[in-house]
């Protein structure tokens, strides 16, 4: 029923200068799967190598092949670790987070078959097992971190219903300045309980408590049992204050486990990583000096 | 010499000039005749002088615009309130020994130069051998054009402000009369008045700046409602419906002050036998450059000669006079500032001269008065320009609008090859999209041959096109023209499209408003001016959201092309104005033209597919296409009809790890323009607040020194001649521009990184601002997005987004069905 003509003056219609039109893509399936491809490709021929070579006395890291496969691992490493860089300097020039994230992920993963032929399956109490086992640490904690970005954010948005975390306590802020008036007409037992709800602070408790959402000693929800029983008119107004204010705080609660949950495994990833190029370093030197 | 006559009795009085109307121009007139010892009378219709400014309200500050211009008059006017210039002016009419005639309401002229007659209710006559005219404008303001505008509670005059307590007060009209109206309701809150005002655009064209600061002072500190784009629909007792940008509104209201100017009394002049420049309502009388009407010896000054400053109309009084007296060489008292002007064109002639000129080679000049093209001069300026010269290039920032009043000029129409240009001949104007856009040039244009312009400001321009309705229908008539010529691509001439441009007519159209429906019969076709549209179709009993239209897409050619009805539904996503072209025309010019008719088959064909797509989907993927349909509905809701480039969220990939604020932030000084969280979602969509780059911006509305405009790419942005007056903060409605001042430069990232220095990336934190600022604090300045204009890669909130989620788009690529097929 229509054309789209540009107004104005063609050369300069809208955006037409620039490609800022970014394609609506996840970072998992960025470019249609681009990485995917090249990481499946690269575990392909690290496998086809380490099968196709017969080397004596048995597969290990001090045979070409393996050598070859612990260079690509150390630098894919060293490389992947740079991620927190990237995404914290930002400078002009046409990257993208969105790549470099979705690099990140399928070259982390093609980082377990890699760095495991490299071992030439030789397993010890040792440095080298040690960077291994770190490694592997760094990559299940990934995995944790792939699952809970792909399945979280609609959860998250969902449960917002489009407040801001400060809206949602100020929502609570807001209820409870209500039930301090109501409460004031209240027995002493009762407005007790008021009070203990009151002085709940929502993000007082720990974090395996943030992480299930579970809070058995919630003293909103006793404070609700607890006035139950009553029917004069000022408990029932309470009470239902009350009932607002749980909501209102499972809200939040959720939304703190969301995000605690999209954030929990990067203070293993994280710290992993550290750890885990101290002892690939520590591994490199010493293969060299016992060479 | 003449005197009041008594009651009843028939009073014949002879004088050599008779003055008809006191106020300023009149007042003035009477007071060089008085000091010239002519004689004369001044007839003044009620009991006191300058009826105008004696109803203005109590205290009113009068104003003595344009500053520039020095005041010759034998009566003293200076800025100052309503009363004192009253009493100077009883005082120095007394003193001057004027002969006024109170309660004189002259209902006929007759004779004729030399040997007027003018006839007075009651019977009285006076004879004149010269008659001015300056009646002033106020004996009919405009109407209200609405439903129930003649309830009582209407009214056209505010008196006394103080008048009214605790009301719901609605002013129409956002010229200087409603202003200082609102204004005045507003003063006092203890009255508890409630005020709005209603202004039908976004600017203030017609009123003056330091009003228009006031208004939005009041406005700022909450004290008045200031509606844009705003229009009355229905008066109802104690209710106002009003037309808004999104739609009807309906609003408490106990009074309505209509300030919506005035009509000259033309009746009564034109009975006289005095012509008008043309049959608009807003004509002025066609003057000679001394006063002088069509009918010899009747001589008209003052705001009915369309001049309504008060210092203009005295010195009109003044030299009225003079010229009766038969001073040929006196000069206008503006006439030193035009000649400075005037003084660097080539070809030696007098100011006189180059008004003529201009008047009558520029087209839309044709048909204002010598006085107001004087006046249009003062706030214009006049370049000659040699053979090859730019008048200016593509890309410059600039609103004005230029005539041309001698030679021609080239448009350099390809960015690559300043090769292809087409000619705009002599008399007529360019630089009109930039006026209507308020975007950067399109294209350079050079002059063709030896050239002479006249820039008008932006703001004179727009005074022009409000004054002057010929002058806004040439502007019109010549843009679209251009729009034509554009969308109907080249090989068109100006001669093809004359039919057209001829029938077309431009419409407004409300927001959510039908242009074409389903199933109609109807073949004109609608180019859309300002404002977006968006095509729907029924399918299965739903409204099925097609396409999104900007700006300067057309629709309707369809009906043309095959005959049948309209196949689809077209309506206003925001408050938008269209051209209506006359289909039968349109037939004739692709009879003409078969490139035109296989271009359009061709375009109607690409429709067909998409429609027999969504046909095809209805059963299978009918939630889907809901989804889809709805979630459109969403954005269009949220402005991006208005937008052109907006940031918009997929929750279903957003983490909450707001990289893209901190992006934002370190590419901007350490200032984010966007807030992530905040905004409205619909199925996992979220908009966040950050700037739409809406096609017609609010923010660039009332801009004093005009510094946010519109770049290269589309993006709107704030330029370092930001005075901080948050003006475009307070008209943004949809809230992206903050006001803040720099904050102090960070330590670099590796020194955070490996030292922790420095409060990391991101805006930093009030209490690390505080504590390393340098010196004083900087200002605080409007801040927006600038879609990251001038930094490599584009904009950082989308480059650095690790999953995805933050993407950028244009609506009309976002916002088409096609996209559907694209994720299938």
């Amino acid at each position: 029923m229509a054309t789209v003509q540009k107004s104005g003056v063609p050369e300069s219609g809208r955006g037409a200068n620039r490609e800022y039109q970014s394609s609506h893509e996840g970072f998992l399936r960025h470019r249609g799967f681009r990485w995917m491809k090249i990481a499946t490709a690269l575990c392909v021929i690290a496998i086809a190598a380490y099968f196709l070579t017969d080397p004596k006395p048995r597969p290990s890291g001090s045979t070409w092949v393996g050598y070859t496969l612990g260079t690509i691992g150390a630098l894919l490493i060293v490389w992947l670790s740079l991620l927190g860089i990237r995404k914290r300097a930002i400078t002009e020039g046409r990257w993208s987070l969105k790549a470099w994230t979705s690099a990140h992920v399928y070259l982390g993963l093609s980082l377990i078959v890699v760095a495991t032929l490299h071992t030439g399956f030789q397993f010890g109490w040792n440095v080298h097992t040690l960077a291994y086992a770190l490694m592997m640490l760094v990559i299940l904690s990934g995995l944790f971190g792939i699952w809970a970005y792909s399945t979280l954010p609609s959860a998250l948005s969902t449960n917002r219903e489009q407040m801001t975390q400060g809206q949602m306590i100020d929502a609570i802020r807001a209820l409870d300045r209500q039930l301090n008036d109501a409460a004031q007409p209240l027995e002493r037992a009762q407005s007790d309980l008021v009070i203990a709800a009151l002085d709940e602070d929502p993000f007082g408790a720990g974090l395996l408590r943030r992480l299930s959402g579970h809070y058995p000693q919630c003293a909103t929800q006793a404070a609700i049992m607890g006035l139950a029983g009553e029917h004069d008119a000022a408990s029932e107004r309470v009470e239902k204050l009350l009932v607002r204010r749980k909501a209102q705080l499972e809200r939040l609660r959720r939304q703190m486990r969301l995000k605690a949950m999209l954030e929990v495994w990067l203070y293993v990833h994280v710290p992993a990583t550290m750890a885990l190029l101290a002892a690939l370093t520590a591994h490199i030197i010493s293969v060299f000096y016992y060479w | 010499m003449a005197a009041s006559g008594g009651e009843g009795e028939v009073v014949e009085v002879s004088v050599r000039i008779a003055i008809v109307g006191s106020g300023p121009a009149g007042l003035s007139a009477a007071g060089r005749a008085a000091q010239l010892g002519i004689s004369h009378i001044l007839l003044e219709k009620t009991d006191h002088l300058s009826d105008t400014i004696y109803k203005y309200q109590k205290g009113k500050h009068v104003m003595a615009t344009p500053s520039s211009l020095v005041l010759r008059s034998d009566l003293d006017f200076e800025a100052g309130k309503r009363e004192a210039i009253l009493d100077v002016w009883d005082e120095q009419t007394a003193a001057l020994k004027i002969d006024v005639r109170y309660n004189a309401d002259v209902v006929k002229i007759e004779g004729e130069k030399g040997a007027f007659v003018l006839s007075l209710k009651g019977g009285d006559t006076i004879r004149a051998e010269a008659v001015i005219l300056a009646i002033g404008t106020q004996g009919n303001p405009n109407l209200l054009r609405c439903a129930g505008a003649e309830l009582p509670h209407v009214q056209y005059q505010l008196d006394d402000p103080t008048e009214y307590v605790d009301e719901h007060i609605t002013v129409v009209g956002t010229g200087d009369a409603g202003i200082e109206n609102a204004l005045g309701l507003a003063a006092d809150p203890a009255q508890g008045n409630v005020v709005t005002v209603l202004n039908r655009g976004t600017e203030f064209a017609r009123a003056k700046a330091a009003n228009v600061k006031l208004l939005q002072e009041a406005e700022a500190a909450g004290r008045i409602t200031v509606r844009y784009e705003t229009t009355p629909a229905e008066v109802r007792p104690g209710e106002f419906v009003l037309d808004t940008r999104d739609g009807q509104e309906t609003i408490r209201c106990d009074r309505i002050i209509a300030r919506t100017g005035s009509a000259p009394p033309r009746k009564f002049v034109e009975a006289c036998g005095i012509a008008f420049t043309s049959p608009e309502r807003e004509a002025f009388p066609v003057l000679s450059p001394v006063f002088e009407t069509t009918r010899p010896g009747i001589h008209v000054i003052g705001a009915l000669a369309g001049y309504p400053l008060i210092k203009h109309c005295m010195n009109q009084g003044y030299d009225v006079v003079e010229f009766l007296n038969g001073n040929t060489t006196l000069k206008p008292a503006d006439e030193p500032i035009l000649a400075e002007k005037f003084a660097p064109l080539p070809g030696k002639r007098g100011v006189a001269e180059w008004l003529d000129l201009f008047g009558s080679k520029i087209e839309i000049f044709r048909d204002i008065s010598a006085l107001q093209l004087r006046e249009l001069m003062l706030d214009s300026d006049v370049q000659a320009f040699t053979r090859g010269q730019a008048v200016f290039e593509r890309n410059e920032p600039g609103s004005s609008l230029f005539a041309i009043a001698q030679g021609s000029v080239l448009v350099e129409v390809s960015k690559d090859d300043p090769g292809i240009t087409v000619p705009i001949r002599e008399g007529s104007i360019f630089g009109e999209v930039g006026l209507i856009s308020g975007r950067r040039r399109g294209a350079t244009i050079r002059a063709a041959e030896g050239l002479i312009v006249v820039e008008l400001s932006r703001a004179a321009a727009l005074k022009l096109m409000a004054t002057a309705p010929a002058a806004a229908k040439a502007v019109n008539r010549i843009s679209i023209e251009r729009q034509l010529l554009q969308i109907f691509g080249s090989g068109l001439t100006s001669e093809d499209v004359a039919e057209l441009v001829e029938g077309a007519e431009v419409q407004e159209v409300r927001a959510g408003q039908v242009v074409l429906k389903e199933g109609d019969e109807g073949n004109d076709i609608y180019i859309i001016r300002r404002g977006s549209m968006i095509v729907e179709r029924e399918i299965a009993g739903k409204p099925v959201f097609l396409s999104y239209l900007p700006a300067g897409s057309y629709v309707g050619e369809m009906a043309v092309i095959d005959g049948a009805p309209r196949n689809a539904t077209v309506r206003a996503a925001i408050r938008s104005e269209v051209i209506r072209l006359p289909g039968e025309a349109f037939v004739r010019l692709l009879q003409k033209k078969p490139a035109l008719l296989q271009k359009a088959r061709s375009e109607v064909e690409r429709r067909k597919e998409i429609n027999s797509f969504i046909e095809g989907r209805k059963e299978n993927f009918s939630s889907v296409v809901d989804m889809y349909s709805q979630t459109a509905q969403f954005l269009v809701d949220n402005g991006i009809g208005e937008a052109t480039d907006v940031l918009l969220i997929d929750e279903t990939l957003c983490v909450g790890c707001d990289n893209c604020e901190k992006a934002c932030a370190d590419s901007h000084d350490g200032l984010s323009r966007l807030d992530r969280e905040a905004g409205t979602t619909y199925a996992h969509l979220h908009v966040p607040t950050s700037c739409r780059h809406c096609e017609h911006p609010h923010c660039m509305a009332d801009c004093p020194p005009n510094a946010i405009q519109r770049g290269v790419d589309g993006e709107v942005f704030i330029d370092e001649t930001c005075i901080g007056c948050g003006n475009c903060q307070r008209n943004c409605p949809y809230g992206v521009i903050r006001m803040d001042s720099v904050p102090p430069k960070k330590p670099s990232l590796l020194s955070w990184l490996f030292l922790g220095k420095g409060p990391g990336p991101g805006e930093p934190s009030k209490t690390w601002r505080k504590k390393h600022a340098e010196g004083a604090e900087q200002p605080k300045k409007a801040i927006k997005c600038d879609m990251c204009s001038g930094i490599d890669g584009g904009p950082s909130c989308v480059r650095a987004c690790p999953t995805g989620a933050a993407i950028r788009v244009s609506p009309e690529a976002f916002l088409s069905v096609a996209k559907l097929a694209e994720e299938d």
